[in-house]
């Protein structure tokens, strides 16, 4: 085993063999068809959990080969939006069977190439990444054009593997962690915490990180945001390149560990599971961050928890007119179990209408990089999406995961009705800054 | 394995990517939802859209001989669905458009693909409902439920599928389309066919489209749980409750071994050192009348010593029925292997089919939950084992034969709700005698003399 000299103990992603256990736990009585994305789509066995567990048991019985050209395609057709697992009676954790099963597919055969040159941006060259990711920022124009609502950039002729008709948004020129401060103190600090910012806020959404700061500033805490922090490497990890997320999330631990903040917040459902749950899962026998992982992956909460549960957050008086609906990440809602606290965060807005779409916490469909290699079925899956927030009537859908976002906008722009598209704490912010305008408060 | 050209020509019929033909796709059709069964991989997975293209399908089957397996979602437990001689595997799940709702003669036509829960979503906006209610409703599919008959959870007061399908496409063996039935409330044309196709479990012939009976939906409930110390006491509470007149929506019962798993798993209340628990809901459409059938409930309930518990808000409910709810997971998570068995006695039985699986428990040295649907004398004795100690699935399956034993002796049924399938084909003979047997004979060699209709199922082939 490649990294097991590290470890102190063989774990599910290094032996493939160890995932039996929680193989032999399902049932298949085929609760998750009716509430898996992928197979809602496709309408076939082996798009289900239960097909998956099937082609997993027949490869450690010797029926199926892990190389079989089909496995790659089949084991990494699902979004691990960990629906499934929610409407599982005896409980299997399907996130961990295909991790496991990636990992392994990866071990044998490689990653896939277009993810394989992500990913080593990613990685190994953590400047170039943020290089390309500036240079995408000045140059999109070029070969991308705006596209009416302003919302984000279609490509102006077809480019790889991307889908011309699709929505991706504008490449941000400058990250948002060149723009912030490492340090922003307040007066009388309720709290001090450490921002993880995550990829989609520093490259794509800086805007978002201004609105999380100008938020926590309006809440009397002090901000820290650590420079050295990476990717979270959730997807990295979750396409089977367990080595680079075990570097990663050392990488992360070691930047927190530098500071002294009381909690670590996000503004992204899938950076706060991964610390707050998937490290423990990485770095499991790794004797050496054991301590770390315990430590970081507590005080690892996402803002609306921060918010709500750790402070009593000022209730904000400007007011926002808007109607909203919410759409719920599938990682803060079905792994952090966080869906109260935004909601109640975007009713205590003044001016701000709630309708809640149907089935809020059916995925979109993104499913990080899902959605680059499997357009048509994540195309599916949006558009029921779209459809339930079309019924709402809301002008508003908002979100607490950047990455979801992309997905909406892009769903918006093909299915919706022109609503407009945002992180629900660029709505309190707003709220926040009219209270100056307003003259209400300060 | 399949000839080429057949291959080639199902491509034709349905479309290339609705023909599944590569080692992992059949690996995942060669399964269903019955544990402690044989599996087997199809040649082929068929994924028609349309009447039609069944038609084309089944044709192209006869005139090849070849086996072919109606499947809906692959929720049964009876190993209907199991590709046990190869061939083809027809899966309807494409065929999932609701085609019309008729409120003014309640009734719903659907294709054989349509899932239970869609349909009463769609009927829901006209306030009615398609009461079958089995535990798979938010994945079962019509003509699924419609082939296995399904039953569930209201079976009593509003009886099981067979009562709510008013006519059907069905394509024979041989590929022809036949119609019957409609939307009329009676129909003495011809043979009851509906009868036949009803529970025939994918042996007779291809359910690819049905008209369901709908009706209004409820508009008052009340909601009641019970506890008893005394098994007894719980069977004499079932019985009372009927002497009383009244007919609960639902009338479900749980065992001490059941409630003491779901407290564990599911956290949700549940008191120990009670022997049963009845979760008892009646309903209707006016609300004294609701209100004075819950009250004769209540006085029988405490006539025979139980502690009740009512519900007076939807989230009280919703905590009542968690407790059932969690039933079947709850025992499931506690090993790999769940035996589901589904024996049924007649009501007034209850109480000693429930000892008696206890004693069969004892001596077999099994862990068995009881749950089930008391009202209609539908048990369902859940064995929670390990499929790889053999020595363990011996006692399994020996307790199985007595359990089935004891239903038949107090003049029951083998199976309630799940069909027989693969699994109680065995004991087909010990509830139908030879008569009966030969008469199913008859009947498959009539529809179906090539054998090719879900071949290995339901009929045993004829001792030599």
């Amino acid at each position: 085993m490649s990294t097991a000299t590290e470890l102190n103990e063989e774990t599910i992603y290094d032996e493939f063999k160890l995932i039996e256990k929680e193989l032999e736990q399902c049932m298949r009585c085929g609760n998750c068809m009716a509430v898996c994305p992928v197979f809602i789509t496709e309408k076939t066995e082996a798009g289900v959990a239960r097909g998956k567990i099937a082609l997993a048991q027949a490869i450690i019985d010797g029926k199926l080969d892990i190389d079989d050209p089909d496995m790659y395609e089949h084991i990494f057709n699902c979004l691990v939006c960990k629906s499934c697992m929610q409407n599982c009676p005896p409980k299997v954790n399907l996130d961990k069977i295909i991790f496991a099963l990636r990992a392994a597919i990866v071990k044998k055969k490689g990653l896939h190439p277009v993810k394989k040159n992500i990913f080593k941006l990613l990685h190994n060259y953590k400047p170039l990444f943020d290089l390309g990711m500036r240079a995408g920022g000045a140059f999109q124009g070029l070969f991308m054009k705006q596209i009416p609502s302003g919302q984000g950039r279609q490509l102006r002729f077809p480019v790889g593997i991307l889908d011309r008709k699709r929505v991706l948004p504008e490449l941000s020129a400058t990250p948002f962690r060149s723009q912030a401060p490492e340090k922003v103190t307040v007066k009388n600090p309720k709290a001090t915490v450490a921002f993880f910012t995550g990829c989609s806020i520093n490259y794509i959404y800086p805007q978002f990180g201004k609105d999380i700061v100008t938020v926590l500033k309006k809440n009397d805490v002090n901000v820290v945001i650590p420079r050295d922090q990476h990717c979270c490497g959730v997807a990295v990890f979750a396409h089977g390149d367990v080595k680079t997320a075990r570097e990663m999330a050392k990488a992360n631990l070691d930047a927190l560990d530098k500071t002294n903040a009381d909690y670590v917040i996000f503004g992204c459902g899938s950076c706060a599971s991964t610390l707050s749950h998937e490290y423990k899962e990485m770095l499991k026998g790794d004797a050496a961050y054991a301590d770390k992982v315990e430590k970081w992956s507590g005080k690892s909460i996402e803002i609306s928890t921060f918010l709500m549960k750790k402070i009593d957050f000022r209730k904000p008086e400007g007011e926002v007119n808007a109607t909203v609906t919410y759409h719920d990440s599938c990682h803060l809602k079905k792994t952090m179990k966080v869906f109260s606290e935004p909601r109640e965060i975007i009713k205590s807005i003044p001016g701000v209408t709630f309708r809640e779409m149907s089935k809020p916490d059916a995925c979109c469909g993104s499913g990080g990089t899902y959605n680059l290699t499997h357009y048509d079925t994540s195309t599916g899956i949006l558009k029921r999406k779209i459809e339930d927030i079309n019924k709402t009537k809301a002008d508003m859908a908002v979100t607490a995961c950047p990455g979801c976002l992309i997905q909406i906008i892009d769903g918006i722009e093909q299915f919706g009705k022109g609503q407009k598209g945002t992180h629900y704490i660029s709505l309190l912010a707003e709220s926040y800054r009219k209270e100056k305008k307003d003259g209400k408060k300060e | 394995m399949l000839d080429k050209a057949v291959i080639e020509r199902l491509e034709k019929i349905v479309g290339e990517k609705n023909v599944l033909t590569k080692k992992a796709d059949l690996i995942s059709y060669s399964y269903d939802a019955t544990a402690d069964t044989q599996t087997e991989m199809p040649d082929v997975v068929v994924l028609p859209a349309t009447t039609e293209e069944v038609v084309q399908i089944v044709k192209l089957a006869n005139e090849t001989s070849t086996p072919i397996y109606p499947r809906g979602s692959g929720t049964n437990l009876s190993g209907g669905t199991i590709p046990l001689k190869k061939g083809i595997v027809l899966g309807v799940q494409r065929m999932d458009k609701i085609l019309e709702v008729d409120a003014d003669n309640l009734t719903a036509t659907v294709q054989a693909g349509v899932i239970v829960a869609d349909l009463n979503s769609a009927v829901a906006a006209h306030g009615l409902i398609y009461p079958p209610d089995p535990g798979t409703v938010a994945t079962a599919t019509m003509a699924g439920t419609v082939a296995e008959c399904a039953g569930g959870l209201r079976g009593l007061k509003y009886g099981v599928t067979k009562h709510y399908v008013m006519g059907m496409q069905v394509v024979l063996p041989n590929g022809d389309l036949v119609k019957f039935g409609g939307k009329t409330v009676k129909n003495v044309t011809a043979y009851d066919f509906a009868a036949l196709f009803v529970g025939s479990e994918g042996t007779l012939g291809m359910v690819t489209e049905i008209t369901a009976k709908l009706i209004p939906a409820p508009k008052f409930r009340k909601t009641m749980l019970a506890l008893y110390k005394n098994l007894a006491d719980a069977g004499n509470t079932v019985q009372g409750i009927i002497k009383a007149h009244v007919i609960p929506a639902t009338l479900e019962i749980m065992d001490a071994k059941t409630m003491e798993t779901v407290e564990n798993y599911a956290k949700v209340g549940l008191p120990t050192g009670y022997a049963a628990l009845l979760l008892i809901e009646v309903d209707g459409m006016a609300k004294d009348a609701v209100d004075a059938e819950a009250a004769a409930v209540v006085e029988v309930v405490k006539k025979n010593s139980g502690e009740l518990r009512v519900a007076e808000t939807d989230t009280e409910r919703d905590k009542l029925w968690a407790a059932r709810r969690a039933a079947l997971p709850a025992l499931a998570q506690l090993s790999p292997t769940t035996v589901l068995e589904d024996a049924t006695v007649p009501r007034s039985r209850l109480t000693d089919m429930l000892m008696e699986i206890q004693k069969i428990g004892e001596k077999y040295q099994l862990n068995i939950g009881t749950f089930g649907h008391a009202g209609d004398g539908n048990l369902h004795p859940t064995i929670l084992a390990d499929a790889k100690n053999k020595e363990e699935m011996e006692r399994v399956h020996r307790a199985v034969d007595e359990i089935f034993a004891a239903a038949l002796s107090m003049g029951g049924t083998l199976s309630g709700e799940h069909g027989i399938g693969i699994a109680k084909m065995a004991y087909l003979k010990d509830e139908l005698g030879q008569s009966g047997l030969d008469m199913m004979r008859t009947i498959k060699n009539a529809f179906d003399p090539k054998g090719i209709m879900n071949p290995g199922k339901m009929v045993p082939a004829k001792e030599v």
